[in-house]
């Protein structure tokens, strides 16, 4: 979307600007008491494991990963919904965690949250217009708020006078629209979308996903988008983190991961996708990963991937892999990593690409 | 060319509510050879679900359901409700979404799977657990023999959807029904279960209907397509055919509004899906039709020949050179 994604991505020390959002060794984990007879044991979900990435100003990261990689806990995690154990995030340089309650509170204004069901999210015995300006209440936003309100309805393609109608009188795409009009409404920097289309059928996503595209341009805004369809993230943003099990396997621009995927289970993940072509989809080799992803309470040591990685040597139990270029153009946690080539998940022939 | 394996015509399937009849299914017919596979595409509210659970006579009795379902030429709409059962799970079986609520909790997986067994066949207690073990291994779960004797919150959600799948051919039936089985999957997993179905299919010649709401899934294994909207067809053909050159706007509609291919600019359908209580007369899509014409109001359009593949869409010839030029 913008040219400017495409240079840093990952690397914030090379950036001029401050990165709207850098997260840094972020880390999440959950008690869970585990029985045994009598005894209970104290255990710990490791959801998030040392993540680290940045999103430059007006840019969209995807984070994409299966169920249980984490990847939602980032999302809460950053808007400091859920308290981190570990790590640093930092909003337009400013440390949040740790920040004094009081101070976190005012900055919310400037990073929103939009939610996969806003069924769920929106109060059903409030019209939508008092929902949408309930944020403006809140933080005691001067000026016309009903005049706000019918701006930030037409911002998302809904009619000023839907203000006066309760949420179970929308379809769900539209619902999907009056929860990014809340999270508008106090004019944010930076937007955390939590699952925004998974719910709806491909024809009003396509149009939410328009939506999106056009509020970015528009409103210049930053975009953590988390998503488990490649699909969806691959048209939404401009750099993607792939995530499994707490970890971020690899890192870099959007065409660069979909075009050439170096980690084993990015790999895996873009030929399980499905795509609308029969003729690719019956004749291209896929790997099928065998087993299912192990629990977070004890994950597998070293890499953990290598469980249902193909390539697995015994190096890979033995020693983390780092997220770091190893030759492949962009940061990937994997001791064998190797580019193959892809168009449209189909694997092809070895061209240089024009990058 | 031999009976179909499974026959449905001209379902209709109106429930009555409070304002009046909501007219899920609206005219829906297909037929499936065994060995092949069918895949019905369609939104939410298109009528894929209700369709197939007519056919399975899985409905409220408030539901009335008109129309035939021949599996080997019987048609079971006309036969008492025990000739329904005895049929239902040995010549027609389903795999439903939500393996979880379909499995009962407190019953070993063995156990369950051999229930499916005794209740149509007269075997000892032994063959049908030996023999629910072997499915287990078909189905592809490891170290079937202890796993038999778990339970089905000891299972991940592919692994239940393996054990629906064991279930559903316990039997060997003739026509295998599966209903969106791999919605709730992750993709990797999904990947598993779609090869498992293949799989089965392959080893037991069922004719397989196949529900999703993914064209995706379809594009990878289905032999035919038919795509529905409103509780009708709008289309149908071989799946290379329909994805080369989709007749009906509705299925190109679908396709421009696909992320994934490229990244263009997506396409979305205009408005929202009819409500059916009150569907639009003729063409139901034609409220949302780039394309539609007066005469889209007019009648029910059936699907009827064009070129390689049917189609619903009573402007095809004219769409079809359009596009063309274009």
């Amino acid at each position: 979307m913008t040219a400017a994604a495409d240079m840093h991505i990952g690397d914030s020390t090379t950036t001029d600007a401050v990165p709207m959002l850098e997260v840094q060794d972020l880390v999440k984990m959950f008690p869970v008491r585990e029985h045994r007879g009598f005894r209970s044991v104290q255990r710990f979900v490791q959801a998030v494991s040392g993540v680290s990435f940045s999103v430059p100003p007006g840019t969209a990261l995807g984070l994409v990963g299966e169920s249980g990689s984490g990847k939602s806990t980032v999302g809460w995690c950053v808007l400091q919904l859920l308290k981190p154990t570990g790590g640093s995030v930092r909003f337009e340089g400013r440390e949040l965690i740790g920040m004094p309650r009081k101070e976190l509170r005012k900055l919310r204004r400037e990073f929103q949250m939009v939610f996969q069901d806003p069924y769920a999210s929106l109060d059903p015995r409030m019209t939508v217009g008092a929902a949408i300006a309930e944020p403006l209440q809140i933080h005691k936003v001067p000026g016309d708020q009903d005049a706000r309100v019918e701006e930030l309805l037409e911002l998302v393609g809904l009619s000023p006078d839907h203000a006066r109608r309760f949420p179970h009188e929308f379809s769900g795409g539209q619902r999907q629209r009056v929860g990014i009009a809340r999270a508008l409404a106090l004019d944010p920097k930076l937007l955390v979308l939590d699952e925004p289309v998974s719910a709806l059928d491909v024809s009003i996503q396509a149009g939410v996903m328009n939506l999106l595209e056009d509020l970015q341009g528009e409103l210049g805004l930053s975009y953590l988008f988390i998503a488990h369809d490649l699909a969806v993230v691959r048209h939404v943003s401009d750099s993607v983190a792939v995530m499994y099990l707490g970890k971020i396997m690899e890192v870099g621009p959007a065409d660069q991961i979909y075009s050439k995927p170096a980690h084993p289970y990015t790999q895996a993940l873009l030929s399980a996708a499905p795509s609308p072509d029969p003729v690719s989809e019956r004749e291209r080799r896929r790997v099928v990963l065998q087993g299912e992803v192990p629990s977070p309470i004890n994950p597998p040591s070293g890499c953990r991937f290598r469980t249902r990685c193909p390539k697995a040597e015994s190096k890979c139990a033995e020693e983390e892999p780092l997220l770091i270029e190893r030759g492949t153009g962009h940061p990937v946690a994997c001791h064998f990593p190797e580019t193959i080539f892809v168009d449209q998940g189909a694997p092809v022939s070895f061209q240089p690409s024009d990058r | 060319m031999t009976d179909p394996a499974f026959e449905v015509c001209d379902l209709h399937v109106p429930f009555p509510s409070h304002g009046g009849k909501v007219q899920a299914v609206r005219g829906v017919s297909f037929a499936v050879q065994s060995g092949q596979l069918l895949g019905i595409v369609g939104e939410s509210g298109s009528g894929k679900s209700v369709t197939v659970l007519a056919a399975m006579g899985l409905l409220p009795e408030s539901a009335i359901v008109t129309g035939e379902v021949k599996v080997g030429g019987v048609d079971l709409l006309k036969g008492t409700k025990k000739q329904w059962q005895a049929a239902r799970g040995r010549k027609i079986a389903m795999i439903f979404q939500d393996p979880l609520s379909a499995l009962n909790p407190t019953h070993r997986i063995g156990a369950q799977v051999a229930e499916m067994i005794r209740s149509h066949q007269n075997v000892s207690k032994q063959a049908a657990a030996a023999r629910a073990v072997d499915l287990l291994d078909l189905v592809g779960i490891p170290q079937p023999k202890d796993r038999a004797r778990q339970y089905p919150h000891e299972f991940s959600g592919g692994m239940r959807q393996r054990v629906m799948i064991a279930m559903a051919i316990a039997n060997d039936p003739d026509v295998l029904i599966a209903d969106e089985p791999t919605t709730a999957l992750d993709v990797t997993v999904q990947a598993q279960i779609l090869e498992v179905i293949q799989n089965i299919q392959k080893q037991t010649g069922a004719a397989v209907v196949f529900i999703t709401h993914d064209l995706g899934v379809v594009a990878r294994i289905a032999d035919e397509v038919q795509v529905m909207y409103a509780g009708r067809p709008v289309e149908r053909g071989d799946v290379h055919s329909i994805f080369d050159h989709p007749s009906h706007p509705y299925t190109r509609g679908l396709m421009g509004s696909m992320p994934g291919l490229g990244n263009d600019r997506l396409v979305p359908i205009p408005g929202a899906p009819p409500n059916m209580l009150h569907p639009p007369s003729g063409c139901a899509f034609r409220v949302r039709c780039p394309h539609s014409v007066p005469d889209c109001a007019v009648g029910l359009p059936d699907l009827r020949p064009f070129g390689d593949i049917e189609t619903a869409c009573i402007r095809a010839e004219e769409l079809a050179v359009k596009v063309e030029v274009s």
